[in-house]
């Protein structure tokens, strides 16, 4: 994918042509013709490229031996070579060009190298030994050096050429952006990696509006993981940026000039200013041209020679072992090989292991090396809430292979020297994720031996400043768990970020005899479902990010359990606000339909309180047969199951079923299913009330509310109970002086007959306690806990205590979830049908086999 | 798509969801091809059918670099295609690539799949 097509040299074409005849005709070497006869075995160095690369490989070259070659160096732009990376900085106003330039004039003259500034190399010819520039000059050479760097990647769009628009390479570039945010006003930057935010933060602090476009949904996702990219996010935003993950650009605007930028979404962003920081691509044109080895980048052996053995190539635009480089670390090591090969004993690069750092004052973020874990991998994870850190170290067999870390990067370094050495940590296991000064202080590699080595005013729990002698002091008295140390001493009552040392010094004190704390959540965390729930509200946490970070979350991204949890609690807590995280349901709930052993899917309509009419029946009908639905059934629950339909299929079934009025059934759903009914006194002989009328109230209430686990209702017309009212979840029992409710019923797995609740005399009354005990059971009990169960852990009597006895109490809790209901009637299937999330049900890409032949 | 060489184009990055897959279909009736796309930003490509019992892996749960299969929540390694834990089977793995935003998979790999399915 090569972005740069050759552009065919302009002037200099013919001249350089006529040039190759000429020494075609006379037979003379190309030094010769330039200046003058070589001296002794002084060679002619041609250096193509006055950058990063191509200067330290000079300076490598001198520093072995000064006489070997006569240098020139052709460098595109108008300067001496400065360090490309302080752009950055320069941009920000942090550094002037004078304090970035590496190599200034005096160096070229002490060396006596000549500098052909801003005149680009237009073309090699490889047979005469000579380059020649876009002006017209000449040079023979004997060694080549090509370290051209890298050309930014500018995306495809329409409008890109619009002025105003910038990339982020060159002094051209800054000088650019300086003289747009002169003038203020609004920025975006396209591309949230590494220079895309060191771009939007210079012009952040140059006082534009900054806008940062990126494709991907975290930031820096070749450097971060989703944890620590959520928290540059935050950190980010705080500082005025707005951040606009997941978005395409579709074209850049403007009538002359940029104006804004048009997101494939079709909103658009206003900007006076657009900078393309999508990424960079090895610059080979004209390597490729003079038909030099080409892959991603001009291709060298472990000396950076290319095919051509007169020719080396070193720095961004070579190829090394099928790797490209895009940072500086790299360069040092093969302008090192390079001299060695070229001057010295040949020692050869080997390849480089890079770890990357973000230049954006006050922000620390450190990665290197694999951190998406895999196979065999081992995450250690530490979160450290209050002081907003994230550090996650990856092991394999005993080897760190990855880290990524944001807040404290103190230990980067140590980690990457570990890294590259392969060292094997066995010993230091257990405390490398504290960092070296903990790991190595004095051999107390032992977790324990560490903790038993703090004094006794050693804090142990900050935010609760609990020291040391106070949590052993607890412990002594009696505190046998971390609950009861919790509730002692409040040590670790908070943020949880010391559970670890709190553990410690109960296994210290106590051994075996330490009491098993309650169950957590999932092996993520060390907090119980109740924990979170409480801090979740507590701290106003809105984010599963936000909650794993700061509730320190052991893993970077949780777990199937704890994922689907956390996402419930979060909409819970904050209905209308939240933004459900689909990635964290099951398949049924995120594709509205029940998955079937094949594969396949079943589709419920819903049928309020189990009445249904012509149409509808006519619908379900014309549905079964248009899609071939190999079985239609009578459920347990009073209405009917379409079997057999395929993913790809469901937007338009549902679109048939939309049509006919109805809407999804949720029985695939943590949420309402189905409100059973009889037919109730409009026709039963026995009927003392409307329970049918009712049971269509109660789920027209009712219906679309996400809840801890699945919950049924049923209204029965009198004490026969012929809807089973008393295996429900919420069950009502008319008579005739009004309605008995019953709550906690079970018909599934272990049947549990309900608890009565109380007897109310009005309909209205009936659905307001249905109302506020759903929002009470969808406030306390724990993720996949039905009611059941829920109620025996905390007994019918707190619930009458919260219901019946507390009205005012009732009261909040049916208009809570009234308020949360405002926002969740609407039905998902519509939604889906007109068009939402239409990736969820098509294909990425589908061929035939026929077609993967063709291709050979 | 495009198909040149070694690797085929299926797609953008971006078009995966992060923690979640897509599908490759190959043919009518024939096998598909989960890609996944990890928090960590690794992608990698399956074939689409737990070794349980042929469970559509793409629609499980993605955790660190692993998915819990949506039929009976087996965990299935992204990285080999093998049952973690207890559970015991292997699914084919497809190797993949992403280059410049674009996902490439191996059209030798995929040959060879659709050749043992
Ligand atoms: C379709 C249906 C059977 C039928 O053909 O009648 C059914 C089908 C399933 N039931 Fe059921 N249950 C159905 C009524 C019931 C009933 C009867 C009722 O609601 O009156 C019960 C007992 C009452 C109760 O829930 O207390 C029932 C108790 C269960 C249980 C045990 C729940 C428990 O708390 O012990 C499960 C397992 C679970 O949810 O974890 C379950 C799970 C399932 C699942 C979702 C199994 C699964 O995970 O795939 C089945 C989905 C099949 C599908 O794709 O539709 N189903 N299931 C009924 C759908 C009702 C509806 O219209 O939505
Ligand atoms: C803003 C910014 C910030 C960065 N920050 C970091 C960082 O923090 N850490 C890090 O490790 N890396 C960073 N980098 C990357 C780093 O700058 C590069 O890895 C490094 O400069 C590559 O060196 P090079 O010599 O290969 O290419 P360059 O430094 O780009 O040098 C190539 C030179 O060749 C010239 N040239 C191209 N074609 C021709 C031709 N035909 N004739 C003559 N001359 C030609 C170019 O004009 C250029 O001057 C950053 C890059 C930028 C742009
Ligand atoms: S009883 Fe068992 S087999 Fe029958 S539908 Fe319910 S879960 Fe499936
Ligand atoms: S089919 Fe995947 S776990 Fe059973």
């Amino acid at each position: 994918m090569q972005a740069l097509d050759f552009q065919r040299p302009h002037g200099g074409l013919f001249s350089f042509w006529s040039l190759k005849m000429d020494f075609q005709g006379t037979g003379i070497g190309p030094d010769e013709r330039d200046d003058g006869p070589r001296r002794g075995d002084v060679q002619r160095l041609v250096v193509i490229g006055n950058g990063m690369a191509g200067c330290r490989a000079v300076e490598e070259i001198l520093a072995r031996d000064p006489g070997r070659f006569r240098i020139t160096i052709f460098g595109a732009e108008p300067h001496v070579n400065y360090n490309r990376i302080m752009l950055s900085p320069l941009l920000a106003g942090e550094k002037s060009f004078a304090e970035i330039v590496i190599n200034d004039a005096a160096w070229y003259a002490d060396n006596g190298i000549e500098l052909v500034a801003g005149d680009p190399v237009a073309a090699i010819d490889r047979a005469a030994r000579t380059v020649t520039s876009e002006s017209g000059r000449t040079v023979g050479y004997d060694r080549l050096l090509i370290a051209t760097g890298s050309d930014p990647f500018i995306i495809p769009v329409p409008g890109r050429d619009l002025p105003g628009v910038v990339s982020f390479r060159d002094m051209k570039d800054v000088d650019a952006m300086l003289a747009a945010a002169g003038k203020g006003g609004d920025a975006v930057v396209i591309g949230g990696g590494l220079l895309g935010l060191e771009a939007a933060h210079g012009l952040t602090l140059r006082g534009m509006k900054v806008t940062v476009i990126h494709l991907m949904p975290t930031l820096m996702e070749r450097q971060l993981d989703e944890a620590a990219g959520w928290l540059l996010k935050t950190e980010l935003e705080a500082r005025g940026q707005t951040i606009l993950t997941g978005a395409d650009t579709a074209e850049i605007v403007g009538d002359g000039r940029v104006e804004g930028v048009k997101l494939k979404d079709g909103r658009t962003i206003p900007a006076s200013l657009v900078v393309m920081a999508v990424g960079i691509r090895p610059s080979t044109a004209l390597a490729r041209a003079a038909g030099l080895a080409v892959g991603r980048g001009v291709q060298v052996d472990d000396h950076m020679v290319t095919s051509d053995p007169a020719i080396l190539a070193v720095g961004e635009c070579i190829e090394h072992d099928g790797q490209v480089y895009g940072l500086v670390a790299p360069l040092w090591e093969m302008c090192r090989a390079l001299a060695d090969g070229l001057v010295a004993q040949p020692t050869g690069y080997r390849g480089s292991v890079t770890s990357t750092k973000l230049k954006v004052s006050g922000i620390d973020v450190f990665s290197a090396g694999d951190f998406a874990g895999g196979d065999g991998a081992e995450d250690i994870v530490l979160r450290d809430a209050a002081r907003g850190v994230y550090k996650r170290v990856v092991l394999r067999e005993d080897r760190v292979v990855g880290a990524v870390l944001y807040g404290d990067t103190a230990d980067g370094g140590w980690y990457f020297d570990l890294l590259r050495k392969g060292e094997d940590v066995a010993p230091i296991r257990d405390v490398i994720i504290f960092g070296q000064a903990f790991a190595q202080g004095g051999g107390q590699a032992d977790p324990k031996a560490a903790v038993a080595a703090l004094s006794d005013d050693a804090e142990i729990c900050g935010c609760n400043g609990v020291s040391k002698g106070k949590v052993v002091a607890s412990i002594q008295a009696g505190a046998c768990s971390l609950d009861a140390v919790r509730a002692t001493c409040k040590a670790s009552a908070s943020c949880g970020s010391c559970t670890g040392l709190v553990e410690k010094l109960l296994a210290l004190a106590l051994g075996d005899a330490v009491e098993a704390g309650p169950k957590t959540i999932c092996k993520c965390s060390s907090f119980t479902h109740d924990d979170v729930r409480r801090e979740i509200v507590a701290q106003e946490l809105r984010s599963i990010p936000e909650v794993m970070q700061k509730l320190h979350w052991t893993t970077p991204d949780g777990c199937s359990s704890c994922r689907p949890a956390l996402n419930y609690y979060l909409l819970c807590a904050w209905p209308g606000a939240y933004v459900d995280d689909q990635q964290s349901r099951f398949v049924n709930e995120r594709l509205h339909a029940n998955i079937q052993k094949d594969g396949t899917y079943s589709v419920v309509p819903r049928m309020w309180g189990g009445l249904t009419n012509p149409r509808e029946l006519r619908a379900i009908a014309d549905v079964v047969e248009k899609y071939n639905a190999p079985m239609v059934k009578v459920t347990g629950g009073q209405r009917l199951d379409i079997f057999g339909i395929r993913k790809e299929d469901l937007p338009a079934v549902w679109a048939d079923l939309n049509a006919a009025g109805m809407v999804s059934g949720h029985a695939y759903g943590k949420a309402l299913r189905t409100v059973k009914t009889c037919v109730g006194s409009e026709w039963c002989r026995f009927g003392t009330q409307d329970s049918t009328g009712l049971g269509v109230q109660a789920e027209k209430m009712s219906w679309g509310s996400w809840m801890p686990h699945k919950f049924k209702i049923a209204v029965s017309g009198c004490p026969r109970n012929c809807a089973e009212a008393t295996i429900k979840d919420f069950g009502i029992v008319c008579v005739d002086s009004g309605y008995e409710l019953h709550v906690g019923g079970n018909g599934g797995i272990k049947v549990r007959a309900t608890d009565f609740l109380c007897k109310v005399s009005t309909e209205q009354q009936a659905l307001d306690h249905c109302a506020a005990f759903i929002q009470l059971y969808r406030e306390d009990a724990w993720y996949l806990e039905r009611t059941a169960p829920w109620i025996e852990r905390v007994g019918i009597d707190y619930v009458r205590r919260r219901i019946v006895d507390d009205e005012v109490g009732r009261e909040a809790l049916t208009a809570r979830f009234l308020f949360s209901q405002s926002f969740s009637q609407d039905d998902p299937w519509a939604a889906r049908a007109g068009g939402a999330d239409r990736e969820q049900h098509a294909h990425l890409g589908e061929f035939r086999p026929v077609q993967l032949l063709a291709a050979e | 798509m495009m198909m040149t060489g070694d690797w085929i184009d299926v797609g953008a990055l971006g078009e995966i969801p992060l923690r979640g897959a897509r599908t490759i279909k190959m043919g009518a009736g024939g096998e598909e091809i989960a890609i996944f796309h990890t928090s960590g930003g690794k992608v990698y490509a399956l074939v689409n059918r737990c070794p349980h019992k042929q469970g559509p892996l793409s629609q499980g749960i993605v955790h660190g670099d692993a998915v819990a299969c949506p039929l009976h929540n087996w965990r299935i390694s992204l990285a080999t295609g093998e049952a973690l834990g207890e559970d015991e089977g292997c699914v084919p793995t497809i190797p993949v690539r992403v280059d410049a935003g674009r996902v490439l998979i191996s059209r030798i790999a995929m040959l060879t799949t659709l050749a043992a399915a």
